[in-house]
């Protein structure tokens, strides 16, 4: 039986595209629908956002062909220093200290531009073969049928394959429709992001300062700029939100205090609320969720698009050696694996993100104290400080092929 | 419509056809058969691969080789080496399985000469393969010796036969017969007769008065932790698989 492609993803923005690439290089035909314009997915102005790459992120752009074309405008981030401060006060003595010296990979990640990744991806999209893109369309009903997935679109054609991905974020209309249900909660926080242009050079050193509010991140961008990802209560948010860029930028300021020097806003502000989506099953009958579609997490250790690029890889590796082996790519033994794989990672990631704000979130003493103890009892022991590094930089076991730098 | 005479024993066929509508519900009787498939299909795809020179990153790289899948059970074999190019015949002794596989590979979408026959039937028939499938069959024959004859029969000159089965000690007892029987209840009681599982060697040895000549041997082993199955290269204390050639 033939379809109109053997892998329909819906959504096409940073995991889509980069699923498609993935399946495409193991000889799958793949069709990709957004309900964006492709204009609007390109727009060359730096909008002000940015993601921290893991190093296994990296590898896997680089076996995918994309790294090449973005590496010149990444910032590799040599240095990770987390502290707990409260405004005004500075860095507590007791400090989390990574440095990529004691992982032997190089550095620890690398930043990059959003409006680069995207470029890069949408690139690689156009020159594959086996990829078809269907942009500026919305998918308004979807049905599973004992042979094959289809999907209708707002302008009435509908699409056929074997298997359907949604990669359509946190609010996944492609979840909802497979009837899958989701648990979370929300933190009362809102991440606010920028980017900022300073004065003084930032040595690759990525800073995240653990306030009562909430995390503040500091991660250097190429040149003299850095990428803000600012945490604060929902309602302060939204007050600092409403400021003029110099009464946020006075806000901001004693935040991190002078070691940038000057600085100013570069390109838009954002703000996010933060609150966790875990959907309830990560597949379903010839259907899968990647990325926030099937777990949306608070982003204060910027493992959003990592662990979105991690399924990306686990899936890919997974129907590739289905096909390969002659299974049927969208039995459900075979997303089975997929779920398997990913759900302990999942689960242990939002929990440790959720139990570390949950620590730091606060401003009773004795936690204070006791996480002030508990970081610097953390640094002292290197073998755990090297497991937590080398879990930020993605490198922990059981990493998918693609992550590894390998070709599936 | 052949007859299923011969080495098969009617109460082993028996048996199966109670359970052939069920082949497909991976999560019902044969839970451990779709377990071990993986596994298996790694083994099967990278020994017809090396055999016949083809590249498993091809669309279609078992396209011209003819196989027979002995025992075919409900398709769990014969339909990927299908979905993988080859021109697939599928034998079964047990007649209730056939409308099974029929039934699955044509909503598969796929073609696939399903019959109900023995191997002992399609050798004095004269049919001839690129490649033999012998996998969990051996060890529910009534003469394997008589068997594995008629497998070499089957096979053309510089083709290949991949024969699985289970080791005969005390260990595969505890796992084959008491862990999956009677503790796991993966497999029905009875399933396996354990005198009639076979050894390595025991089986290099049959397989080479049958005229073949054994190239591999591998196990085939269960990580309850991980609840996956792996291929290992010294482990054939339970399920082993061998791979063997007819000389051109």
């Amino acid at each position: 039986m033939t379809f109109d492609s053997d892998i329909l993803i819906v959504g096409g923005g940073l995991n889509g595209p980069a699923l498609a690439l993935a399946l495409a290089s193991g000889g799958m035909r793949v069709s990709v629908v957004d309900a964006l314009e492709r204009r609007r997915l390109t727009g060359a102005d730096f909008d002000g956002r940015a993601y921290a790459l893991a190093l296994a992120s990296k590898q896997m752009l680089s076996a995918l062909g994309i790294w090449k074309s973005c590496a010149a405008q990444s910032q590799p981030i040599l240095d990770i220093v987390v502290s707990d401060g409260r405004p005004g006060e500075g860095a507590a003595p007791w400090t989390l200290h990574f440095d990529h010296t004691e992982i032997e990979e190089g550095p620890m990640g690398y930043m990059l531009e959003d409006r680069f990744l995207r470029r890069a991806l949408l690139q690689s999209l156009d020159e594959a073969e086996n990829i078809r893109q269907i942009n500026g369309r919305r998918v308004v009903e979807q049905a599973i049928h004992p042979t094959h997935a289809s999907v209708t679109l707002d302008d009435g054609q509908t699409l056929r394959a074997a298997l359907l991905v949604g990669c359509d974020g946190r609010d996944s209309a492609t979840a909802r429709r497979a009837g899958i249900s989701r648990t979370g909660w929300g933190y009362e926080q809102t991440g606010l992001v920028c980017a900022i242009a300073h004065e003084k050079p930032h040595n690759g050193v990525a800073h995240q300062f653990f306030m009562p509010s909430g995390p503040l991140g500091i991660l250097p961008l190429p040149g003299n700029r850095s990428s803000i990802v600012w945490a604060e209560t929902s309602d302060r948010a939204a007050e600092i939100a409403a400021l003029s860029d110099a009464d946020f930028l006075a806000a901001l300021h004693p935040r991190f205090g002078d070691f940038l020097g000057a600085f100013g806003l570069e390109g838009k502000r954002f703000a996010y609320p933060l609150r966790l989506t875990l959907a309830n099953s990560f597949v379903a009958e010839r259907l899968a969720l990647v990325g926030d579609a099937a777990h949306g997490m608070h982003p204060l250790a910027g493992q959003g698009l990592n662990i979105g690029l991690r399924d990306v890889a686990a899936l890919a590796e997974v129907l590739i050696h289905a096909k390969r082996r002659g299974e049927d790519i969208s039995s459900p033994l075979v997303l089975a694996r997929y779920q398997q794989w990913r759900s302990f990672d999942v689960a242990a990631m939002a929990t440790a993100t959720d139990g570390i704000n949950r620590l730091f979130s606060n401003d009773n003493p004795i936690l204070r104290l006791g996480r002030d103890l508990g970081l610097g009892a953390v640094n002292a022991i290197a073998p755990l400080r090297r497991g937590l590094m080398r879990q930020a930089a993605g490198l922990s076991d059981d990493m998918p092929l693609l992550m590894q730098g390998q070709q599936i | 419509m052949q007859g299923a005479t011969t080495t098969i024993d009617a109460a082993e066929v028996a048996k199966f056809e109670a359970m052939a509508a069920e082949w497909w519900d991976a999560n019902g009787k044969f839970k451990p058969l779709h377990m071990m498939n993986p596994c298996r299909l790694d083994y099967i795809t990278s020994q017809i691969a090396a055999e016949f020179g083809r590249d498993l990153r091809n669309a279609h790289p078992f396209k011209g080789l003819r196989l027979l899948d002995i025992g075919c059970g409900g398709g769990l074999l014969s339909e990927p080496m299908a979905r993988l190019g080859a021109e697939v015949v599928g034998a079964d002794a047990a007649e209730g399985n056939l409308p099974v596989a029929r039934i699955h590979a044509s909503q598969s979408g796929l073609t696939i000469d399903y019959r109900h026959t023995t191997a002992e039937n399609l050798a004095g028939a004269g049919e001839k393969f690129d490649v033999v499938l012998n996998m969990e069959v051996v060890e529910h024959v009534a003469d394997p010796q008589a068997y594995l004859s008629a497998c070499h029969d089957l096979l053309n000159p510089g083709g290949l036969m991949l024969c699985s089965t289970i080791n005969r000690n005390p260990k595969s007892y505890m796992v084959a017969i008491f862990g999956a029987e009677r503790i796991m209840r993966w497999l029905p009681r009875g399933t396996h007769d354990w005198a009639k599982f076979i050894t390595p060697d025991e089986l290099y040895s049959l397989i080479e008065k049958a005229g073949l000549n054994p190239v591999d041997r591998k196990g085939f082993v269960f990580n309850p932790l991980t609840w996956s199955w792996s291929i290992s290269d010294k482990d054939l204390s339970v399920n082993y698989v061998t791979a063997s050639i007819r000389e051109k």
